[in-house]
C-alpha cells in the first residue's frame, strides 16, 4: 500500500515535471520550463479541406501552431524535424465522447418499471434540484471530467486530438466541455468549459418510474421547457430549482440530441421546432433509409460508423430468423454518411460507438468505398464540429495561433496504405507507429564481420515483423523492427519447408543452429553485435540497397452491387411510394352502409381520393378499371381499439398521464399495418394502454402502409384520449403488490374527481391570468404554470377533447359518467365495455358509444360476466356499437369479430358489419369522411372475395384515400421478391463471412415489437416482445 | 405474494360468482332408440349424406344413411338442418384454468419443477367449470385435458363435456405424456443484455435447450430400463408414469415449433419406438414429409395466430394444414385462446378452408383427426355405426359464424343442455329490457 503510494506520488512528481507547467501550482523541485519549439520541414501539410502546401514547413511552440507556409521561417530554438515524403494533417476532432466522465450508476438495480414492478415516484437525486431524476441538466462534464490517458491513446491512435465529451446518461444531460487528448493536468487540456448542452429520449440510470415511455420522455422533454420558460420569472412555490437554472443557462449552448434512430431524429427535431430549437441530432446509423425525410428537419447530424456485423447465416433454421430489414440494414448501412452528403445535410462523425476503436478506419473507408467523398469526411472530422462547438479559433485546422494538435502520416490520410506515425497533441508528440517513419521495406546488403572474414548476405525486409535473409537459397529465421531496435536470427542452411516467407513465429526448426542478431537502426544503416551458429562474438551492418517495388495490391474494385431502400424498409415495402388513382371498380356486390343497403351488380368511381359515383355502367376514360364481378365491394374496417404501429403504448408511472400523446412515437413501419390491410383495415385508433386512470393522448390513423409517421395520421379528426378503470388501473395484477393510488374502485373516481377538479381550478387561473395580463399588457402564461396534463382535461371539459374508456364492470361505468357529467362533459366512448349489456339503458342516456370485444370473456376476475351477446343486446337498446380488437391478429379479421353477433344475439348482416366500419366511424366523429360507401367519402374501400362477413372471405384489395395498399396478387410477387432479396444477402453474408472470419457475430433472430394494453394474457410469438429494450439489447 | 390477499380474492370470487349455472343439470343416461332424420349428415371422413337418418340406439349410433325405416322412438327431424359429429378440442387445461392467468386460487394447471410425469390432469378437472357449458353450446363435445408445465408435465386425460364429477366425464384416462420442449432458438434472455454495464454472461439457449433434451432422453432411458424390471427395490412414481408410453398404452405429446424441436422430436421416435405427436408446430409445414415417414402426427395449436417472422407469408397460419394434408401427415386443429376461451374451435377449422383444405377437410380436423390422435376413434369422431353419439346439429355451416348456431347436441346420445352463464346472463338482461 505505502509502496502503492509512493509510485503514484512520483508519477505526479513526474507529470508535473514533463508539462507545461501550470503557474498556479507550486514545483516541488527545480523548474524545467520548456517552449516545445519544433519545426516541422519538407511536409505536405494539409492546412484544411482547401488548402495543402507541398514542402511547407509547421512551426510551433508552446502548444500552438506559430508558423505554418512554404516560406515559413524556422526558429533558432526550434528543433527541426524534416518530414520529407510525410504528410501533415490537423488532428481529427470527436464531438460525440464521454471521455474521462465517470460511468454512471444505478443507484438500485436495473428492471424496476415494469408493468407489475412496484413504482418509485419521487427522484432519488438528493438536493435543491426538479423533481424528475432523468432531468440532469445541472450536470456539468467539466465537474467531473478527468484525464484518462489510456481512453485518450485509444482515440489518439486512430487520429483524434480533441473530443466534446458528457456525460451520456439521462433526458437532460447536462452540459459537455471540450478537452484535448493529452496527457496534461485537467487544467490545461479544457478547451472550453461548457460547450454544448445534451439531451436524449432515454432515462438512463433513473430508478424514478416517471417517464416509463417513448412518448412519456417526449411530454416530460417539452414540459421542462415550459417549466424552464416559467421559472424564469422565479416564482416563489417553486423555491430554488437548480436543474431548472441550469436548464434555462444551457440553452444559449449548441443543443445535442441523442435521437439514435430516423424516427427519434424527426420526433426530436418536433420538438425542437415546438420551442425554437434547433438541434445537433446524434444519428443512429438508419437514416439513409428515411433521408428525404431526415433533410426536411434541417439539422445538423453527427454519425456514427457503427455498421453491423455480418452474422452467422450458413445455417439456414437460424438465418430464416433475421429479418428481410436486418439483412438489408447491413448491407445499406455503410451508405449512410454518402446519403446525407449527397442529401446536402451538414454532418460531423464520431467513433464513439464502435466497439473496437481499431474499427474505425476501415468502417471510414468503407463509408468512402460507399460513395463518401473524402473532402466530406475530413470536414465531418475537423472543420465541422470545430465550427458547431465554436471552437474552430483553437482547432479543425492547421493555422497560425490555433493549438498544435496535428497528425503525422506516411500518406494521404484515406489512402489504405497511410499510416498515422505521430499524433501532435497541444504540441505534444505522441508516437502511433514510430516505425512507420521509415520505410524500411526493401533490400539491404547484411554483412557479418565474421572470425573468418565478413559474409554478403541480402536482407530483403517485407515489414516490421518479416524479412528473408538470402544467400543461394532464402534462409529460414526469425525478424523483428520496432521502430529503433533490430532483431535477427537465421539458420545458415536452408530448411526442408517450401522457400517462401518467413514470419516471426516461422521458425523452421530443421535448418540447424542459428545466427543471431541485434542491433538498432541509424538511418540507412543498421548496425549491431551477434553471435554466430558456434557462440563466437560478431558485428554486422545492413545497408540499404533499394526499395521494394510497389506491387500493385490495390483490391481490385468490384463494382458495389447494392439493394434497393424499400418504403417501409423491410419485408412487403414499395420500391416508390404508390400515388392516388383514378379507379373505377366495376360489377361488386356493393355494401354502402347507407339507406340504400347492399347494391348488386354495381360500380363506383373513385377520383382524387373520393368517391365519385355510385351507380351501373358506369364509365370514366381516367379511371383505372378494376373487375369487381362476384366480389363484394365494402366500406374498409375501423378499429376503434388498436395498439399497433406505435413505439410504446403505456405511460404507466403515474395515475394521470393526460399529457403524452401516442402520435409522438408511432411506428409506420410496423409489419402488422400490413397484416392488417390483407384484413380489410383502414384505419385504426391508436390507444394509450389501461395502465391508469387516465392514460395518455390517442391518434387515429389510416393505414398507408410505406408512408412516415407524421402521414400515417388520418387528419383533421378530433383528438381523443384514453381513460381506463378496474384491475388495470389498480395493478390488480402487481406481482409485488400495488403501491401507486388508487388500490380500489373508490380511489379511481377520486383520481378522477381530483384531476378534473385541478383542471377547473387551473382553467380558472389560466383566464385570470390572461385577464389581468391583457390589461398590463404582460406575458399572459407567466403566472402560471403551463400544465400539459392539465391542458388534455380542460379540452375534454370543453368539448374539444373526447375520452374512450377502458372499462369493464357496471358499476365503474356508471360512476365514470356521473363524475362526468358533474364536471359537464360526456364520455365518449366505454372501449371494451364487457358488462355493458347491464348498463345500456344508463349509457343510452348519458349519449355514450360502446365498443367491445366479440366474445372474450374469463381471463381475469372483473370478466367473469362477460358474454358474446354483449354487442346484441348493446345495439338493440339504441347504443351505438362497435367491435374492435385491442389485439394485432385479431385486428385483421375484424368482420369475423363482426359476425358472431349474428350467432350471437341475431344481428342482421348489415347491423354487424356497420360494428366495425360505419360505428367507429360515427364513434370517433369521422363518419362524414369514411365509414360508409357514399359520394363524397374517402375512397377507403375493401373488394371482398365472399360475403365480408363470412370467414371464407378474403380482402383482395384493400384501397386507402383510393390508393391500394394492399393487393393479393402483388401480394404473391412480394413473397417471391422477399425470398429473391433475402437469399442474394444471405449468400453475400456468408462470402464476407469467410472472407473476414472476425467480423462475423452469431446469428441474432428478429424480434418483433408486439404491444397491447397489458390485460390479458398474452401468447407471444416465438419472435415477438413487449418490450423495445429487449430488441435494442439484441442489437447490442 | 401475500397470503391474506389471496384469501380475500378466493372469498370474493366465491362470494360474487358461485350460484350461477347451479340449475343446469347434465343429461341422464340415453337408453332406448331415438332418430334423427332429414338431415344433411357430415360423416366426418370427407362423406356428406344429404336427406340422410341417424338411428341411435343405447347411446351408440345403429344405422347411418337414407334408407333407414323409422319403428318406435323418438324422432328429431333436421330439415334444413346440418349435422356433424361432435368436435373435439385435442390439448386444452379446460376445467383446470377458470379464469385465466388471474386468479392463482383458480387455476390447477401447472405443478412445481419440471419433472412431472406422474401428474394427472384427471384428478384436477373441474366439471363445474363456467368455461365448459359455453363450449358445448358451440358443438365441442370432448377435450382433452393436459396439465402444462415446463418440462415433463404429466398425463392428460379426454373427457366429455357433460358430467357431475371427473370420474363421470373421463372418456380416456391418461391418453398423453406432455413433454414441453426446451427453445431451440437463439433468442438471448431479455434480461441478459445488461443496459448499464452489467453485462452477464451469455448463456447460448441452443446449447442449454440440447443439454435438457440430453437430460430427457437419459430419463426415458432409464425409465425404459426399469419398466423391464417385473418388480422393484423401490418404487419410481415418476418412471411407472411413463410405463404406458413404452406399451404405446399412451403417446408422447411433444410441444414443440420450430424445426430444430421438430427434428430433434423423431429421436424419440427412433430411440424409443413410441408414438409421438407435435403440438403446436408452427413450423412443421417445412418437414411436412419427414413427419409423415416417421408416423408424427400433429395438433396445430391455434390458426388465429400471426406469422412467426415479419417476412413469412402473412396467410401462413392459415395455410399450414393444407400443406401437412398435402404431404399426407395426420393433424389436428386447437383453439387454446385464453380470452375467447377456445369455444372458437369450429372457426379456427373455417379459417383453413380458403387457403386449401375443402370444409370436409377441415372438419375432419376437428372431428375424426383428433379422435384418430387421441386414439379415441373407435368410440368417436365420425358419424358411424358402433360409435358414441356425439352428435351436433346447427341450423348452417358450423364453421362460418354467420350460421355457426347449434340447435342441439348429444352425448353418447344424451341430448345435453346448451345452456350456460352466458345464455342466461343474456335472458337476463334481455328481459330487464324488456326484449324478449
Amino acid at each position: 500500500m505505502r509502496r502503492l503510494k509512493f509510485l503514484a506520488g512520483l508519477g505526479a512528481l513526474l507529470a508535473c515535471l514533463l508539462s507545461n507547467a501550470q503557474v498556479t501550482f507550486p514545483v516541488n523541485g527545480v523548474a524545467d520550463p520548456r517552449t516545445g519549439c519544433y519545426a516541422f520541414t519538407n511536409a505536405t501539410i494539409v492546412k484544411d479541406g482547401q488548402a495543402t502546401l507541398s514542402k511547407a514547413t509547421l512551426v510551433i511552440r508552446d502548444g500552438k501552431i506559430t508558423a505554418v507556409g512554404t516560406n515559413a521561417s524556422v526558429p533558432k530554438d526550434a528543433v527541426v524535424i524534416n518530414c520529407s515524403g510525410k504528410y501533415i494533417y490537423p488532428s481529427l476532432i470527436d464531438i460525440y465522447t464521454d471521455y474521462g466522465i465517470p460511468q454512471p450508476q444505478r443507484s438500485q438495480p436495473a428492471g424496476a418499471g415494469g408493468f407489475f414492478a412496484p413504482q418509485q415516484f419521487a427522484s432519488n437525486t438528493k438536493g435543491a434540484y426538479g423533481w424528475n431524476q432523468a432531468i440532469r441538466s445541472e450536470v456539468n462534464a467539466a465537474d467531473i471530467f478527468t484525464v484518462d490517458d489510456k481512453a485518450a491513446k485509444a482515440l489518439r491512435d486512430i487520429g483524434f486530438g480533441s473530443v466534446l465529451t458528457h456525460q451520456k446518461d439521462g433526458i437532460a444531460r447536462g452540459t459537455g466541455a471540450f478537452v484535448t487528448l493529452a496527457n496534461e493536468k485537467e487544467n490545461l487540456v479544457m478547451v472550453k468549459n461548457k460547450a454544448s448542452a445534451h439531451y436524449s429520449f432515454s432515462k438512463g440510470t433513473s430508478t424514478q418510474s416517471y417517464p416509463g415511455s417513448m412518448m412519456g420522455s417526449v411530454a416530460l422533454l417539452r414540459q421542462t421547457y415550459l417549466d424552464a420558460q416559467w421559472y424564469k420569472g422565479r416564482p416563489a412555490k417553486e423555491g430554488e430549482n437548480i436543474s431548472l437554472q441550469a436548464w434555462n443557462d444551457e440553452q444559449s449552448l449548441p443543443q445535442i440530441f441523442d435521437a439514435n434512430d430516423k424516427w427519434s431524429d424527426t420526433r426530436a427535431d418536433r420538438i425542437g421546432d415546438e420551442f425554437g430549437v434547433q438541434y445537433i441530432i446524434k444519428a443512429g446509423g438508419n437514416e439513409y433509409q428515411r433521408i428525404t425525410d431526415i433533410a426536411a428537419t434541417k439539422a445538423p447530424f453527427i454519425l456514427s460508423l457503427n455498421f453491423p456485423q455480418a452474422q452467422e447465416v450458413d445455417d439456414p433454421n437460424d438465418a430464416k430468423y433475421v429479418s428481410l430489414s436486418d439483412l438489408k440494414h447491413w448491407e445499406l448501412a455503410p451508405t449512410n454518411p454518402a446519403a446525407f452528403e449527397k442529401a446536402n445535410i451538414p454532418f460531423a462523425f464520431t467513433a464513439a460507438d464502435l466497439k473496437d476503436s481499431k474499427q474505425f478506419w476501415t468502417n471510414l473507408r468503407k463509408a468512402i468505398e460507399y460513395g463518401l467523398s473524402e473532402s466530406k469526411a475530413f470536414d465531418a472530422l475537423t472543420k465541422t464540429p470545430a465550427s458547431w462547438l465554436g471552437v474552430d479559433d483553437k482547432v479543425g485546422s492547421l493555422d497560425e495561433g490555433k493549438l498544435a494538435n496535428f497528425l503525422i502520416t506516411t500518406g494521404p490520410l484515406f489512402n489504405e496504405k497511410t499510416t498515422i506515425i505521430e499524433n501532435w497533441v497541444q504540441g505534444d508528440k505522441y508516437a502511433v507507429k514510430e516505425d512507420a517513419w521509415t520505410n524500411i521495406t526493401g533490400t539491404y546488403n547484411l554483412v557479418l564481420n565474421m572470425p573468418g572474414g565478413p559474409v554478403n548476405y541480402t536482407l530483403d525486409v517485407k515489414n516490421s515483423t518479416t524479412a528473408n535473409v538470402i544467400a543461394k537459397d532464402t534462409l529460414t529465421g526469425k525478424f523483428s523492427y520496432d521502430g529503433k531496435l533490430v532483431k535477427l536470427s537465421f539458420s545458415t542452411t536452408p530448411s526442408h519447408r517450401p522457400q517462401g516467407q518467413m514470419g516471426q513465429g516461422g521458425f523452421g526448426g530443421r535448418g540447424g543452429a542459428s545466427i543471431r542478431l541485434s542491433g538498432v537502426n541509424n538511418g540507412d544503416i543498421w548496425q549491431g553485435t551477434g553471435v554466430d551458429t558456434v557462440g563466437n562474438s560478431l558485428t554486422w551492418t545492413a545497408t540499404f540497397i533499394k526499395a521494394t517495388e510497389p506491387i500493385d495490391s490495390s483490391k481490385r474494385k468490384f463494382p458495389l452491387r447494392l439493394g434497393k431502400i424499400t418504403y417501409p424498409f423491410g419485408a412487403y415495402g414499395w420500391d416508390t411510394l404508390p400515388h392516388q388513382q383514378n379507379l373505377l371498380i366495376r360489377n361488386a356486390t356493393v355494401w354502402t352502409n347507407e339507406k340504400e343497403g347492399i347494391l348488386q351488380n354495381t360500380d363506383v368511381l373513385v377520383k382524387n381520393g373520393k368517391i365519385a359515383q355510385i351507380g351501373k355502367n358506369l364509365s370514366d376514360a381516367s379511371a383505372k378499371a378494376i373487375d369487381g364481378t362476384g366480389q363484394y365491394l365494402a366500406p374498409g374496417i375501423i378499429d376503434e381499439h388498436s395498439h399497433i404501429a406505435a413505439f410504446s403504448i403505456n405511460e404507466g408511472a403515474q395515475s394521470v398521464t393526460s399529457e403524452v400523446r401516442i402520435g409522438d412515437n408511432l411506428n409506420p413501419e410496423d409489419i402488422n399495418i400490413y397484416r392488417q390491410l390483407s384484413g380489410g383495415v383502414t384505419s385504426s385508433h391508436i390507444l394509450h394502454g389501461s395502465a391508469n386512470t387516465i392514460g395518455g393522448q390517442t391518434q387515429l390513423i389510416k393505414l398507408r402502409w410505406g408512408v412516415n409517421d407524421e402521414d400515417l395520421k388520418f387528419k383533421g379528426a378530433d383528438p381523443f384520449i384514453k381513460f381506463a378503470l378496474g384491475e388495470n388501473v389498480k395493478r390488480t395484477a402487481s406481482t409485488q403488490g400495488n403501491t401507486r393510488y388508487p388500490d380500489t374502485r373508490m380511489g379511481v373516481e377520486e383520481v378522477q374527481m381530483d384531476a378534473f377538479a385541478r383542471a377547473a381550478d387551473y382553467q380558472k387561473q389560466m383566464k385570470e391570468a390572461e385577464q389581468s395580463n391583457k390589461k398590463k399588457g404582460g406575458d399572459a402564461q407567466m403566472s402560471v404554470r403551463r400544465d400539459l396534463k392539465l391542458d388534455a382535461l380542460v379540452e375534454i371539459m370543453n368539448g374539444k377533447r373526447f375520452i374512450t374508456c377502458h372499462s369493464y364492470v357496471q358499476s365503474e361505468i356508471t360512476e365514470l359518467m356521473r363524475v362526468a357529467e358533474k364536471f359537464g362533459f360526456k364520455v365518449n366512448t366505454f372501449t371494451h365495455i364487457l358488462e355493458g349489456y347491464k348498463v345500456a339503458d344508463k349509457m343510452k342516456a348519458h349519449g355514450a358509444n360502446a365498443s367491445t370485444f366479440s366474445d372474450w370473456w374469463a381471463y381475469k376476475l372483473e370478466v367473469q360476466d362477460a358474454i358474446a351477446y354483449n354487442p346484441a343486446i348493446m345495439v338493440k337498446e339504441g347504443l351505438n356499437v362497435c367491435i374492435n380488437s385491442d389485439d394485432a391478429e385479431q385486428a385483421r379479421r375484424l368482420n369475423q369479430e363482426a359476425a358472431k353477433s349474428v350467432k350471437y344475439g341475431g344481428l342482421t348482416e348489415e347491423e354487424a358489419f356497420k360494428m366495425v366500419t360505419l360505428n367507429p366511424a360515427k364513434a370517433l366523429h369521422v363518419d362524414d369522411k369514411v365509414g360508409s360507401i357514399k359520394v363524397g367519402k374517402d375512397a377507403d374501400l375493401v373488394l371482398w372475395s365472399d360475403n365480408p362477413l363470412s370467414i371464407y372471405a378474403r380482402a383482395n384489395k384493400t384501397i386507402v384515400d383510393g390508393i391500394v395498399y394492399f393487393d393479393r396478387d402483388r401480394d404473391k410477387e412480394l413473397r417471391k421478391q422477399i425470398s429473391a432479396d433475402r437469399n442474394r444477402i444471405i449468400q453475400k453474408m456468408i462470402a464476407e463471412g469467410s472472407n473476414n472470419p472476425t467480423g462475423v457475430t452469431p446469428s441474432r433472430p428478429s424480434l418483433q415489437l408486439v404491444l397491447h394494453c397489458e390485460d390479458y394474457e398474452h401468447n407471444d410469438g416465438l419472435f415477438e416482445t413487449d418490450d423495445v429494450n429487449e430488441i435494442n439489447s439484441q442489437n447490442q | 405474494m401475500n397470503k391474506r390477499f389471496f384469501i380475500i380474492l378466493i372469498t370474493f370470487l366465491f362470494a360474487a360468482f358461485i350460484n350461477a349455472q347451479d340449475d343446469i343439470y347434465p343429461a341422464p343416461q340415453q337408453k332406448g332408440t331415438f332418430y334423427i332424420t332429414n338431415a344433411t349428415i357430415h360423416v366426418g371422413t370427407g362423406t356428406v349424406i344429404n336427406n340422410g337418418t341417424i338411428k341411435i340406439t343405447d347411446g351408440k349410433i345403429a344405422q347411418v344413411g337414407t334408407n333407414i325405416s323409422i319403428s318406435g322412438g323418438e324422432v328429431f327431424d333436421a330439415k334444413g338442418k346440418q349435422v356433424y359429429p361432435g368436435l373435439i378440442l385435442p390439448e386444452t387445461d379446460l376445467g383446470l384454468k377458470e379464469i385465466a392467468n388471474a386468479v392463482r386460487g383458480s387455476n390447477d394447471y401447472q405443478e412445481l419443477g419440471e419433472w412431472n410425469p406422474n401428474v394427472q390432469s384427471a384428478v384436477a378437472y373441474n366439471t363445474d367449470s363456467k368455461i365448459i357449458n359455453t363450449l358445448k353450446a358451440n358443438g365441442i363435445l370432448l377435450a382433452n385435458v393436459a396439465p402444462t408445465g415446463s418440462l415433463i408435465a404429466g398425463s392428460s386425460s379426454t373427457v366429455q363435456l357433460d358430467a357431475w364429477n371427473w370420474e363421470d366425464a373421463l372418456y380416456k384416462r391418461n391418453t398423453s405424456m406432455e413433454f414441453y420442449m426446451p427453445s431451440l432458438i437463439n433468442r438471448r434472455n431479455r434480461f441478459g443484455g445488461g443496459f448499464f454495464g452489467q453485462q452477464q454472461p451469455q448463456i447460448d439457449p441452443v446449447k442449454e435447450g440440447l443439454d435438457k433434451i440430453e437430460e430427457v432422453k437419459k430419463f426415458f432411458r432409464e425409465a425404459k430400463a426399469y419398466s423391464q424390471e417385473a418388480t422393484h427395490r423401490e418404487t419410481n412414481l415418476k418412471f411407472e408414469a411413463l410405463k404406458p408410453i413404452f406399451e404405446k398404452k399412451e403417446k408422447l405429446f411433444v410441444h414443440a415449433d420450430v424445426v430444430k424441436q421438430l427434428l430433434v422430436a423423431v429421436d424419440f421416435v427412433k430411440e424409443f419406438g413410441i408414438d409421438v405427436v407435435i403440438i403446436g408446430g408452427s413450423e412443421s409445414w417445412q418437414i411436412a414429409n419427414l413427419l409423415k415417414q416417421n408416423n408424427i402426427s400433429v395438433i396445430l395449436s391455434r390458426e388465429f395466430r400471426l406469422p412467426e417472422t415479419e417476412d413469412e407469408d402473412i396467410d401462413q397460419p392459415f395455410k399450414t394444414p393444407y400443406m401437412l394434408k398435402q404431404a399426407g401427415v395426420l393433424f389436428a386443429l386447437n383453439d387454446d385462446h385464453d380470452e375467447a376461451r377456445y369455444r372458437n374451435l369450429a372457426f379456427n377449422a373455417g379459417q383453413t378452408v380458403p387457403y386449401g383444405l375443402s370444409k370436409e377437410e377441415a372438419l375432419q380436423a376437428i372431428t375424426l383427426n383428433p379422435a384418430k390422435i387421441l386414439g379415441i376413434d373407435d368410440r368417436t369422431g365420425s358419424i358411424e355405426e358402433g360409435k358414441d353419439a356425439n352428435i351436433v346439429i346447427t341450423e348452417g355451416d358450423i364453421l362460418d359464424m354467420r350460421s355457426s348456431i347449434v340447435d342441439a347436441a348429444f352425448i353418447q346420445g344424451r341430448k345435453v343442455s346448451l345452456e350456460n352463464k352466458q345464455t342466461q346472463l343474456y335472458n337476463r338482461y334481455m328481459t330487464k329490457y324488456g326484449l324478449k
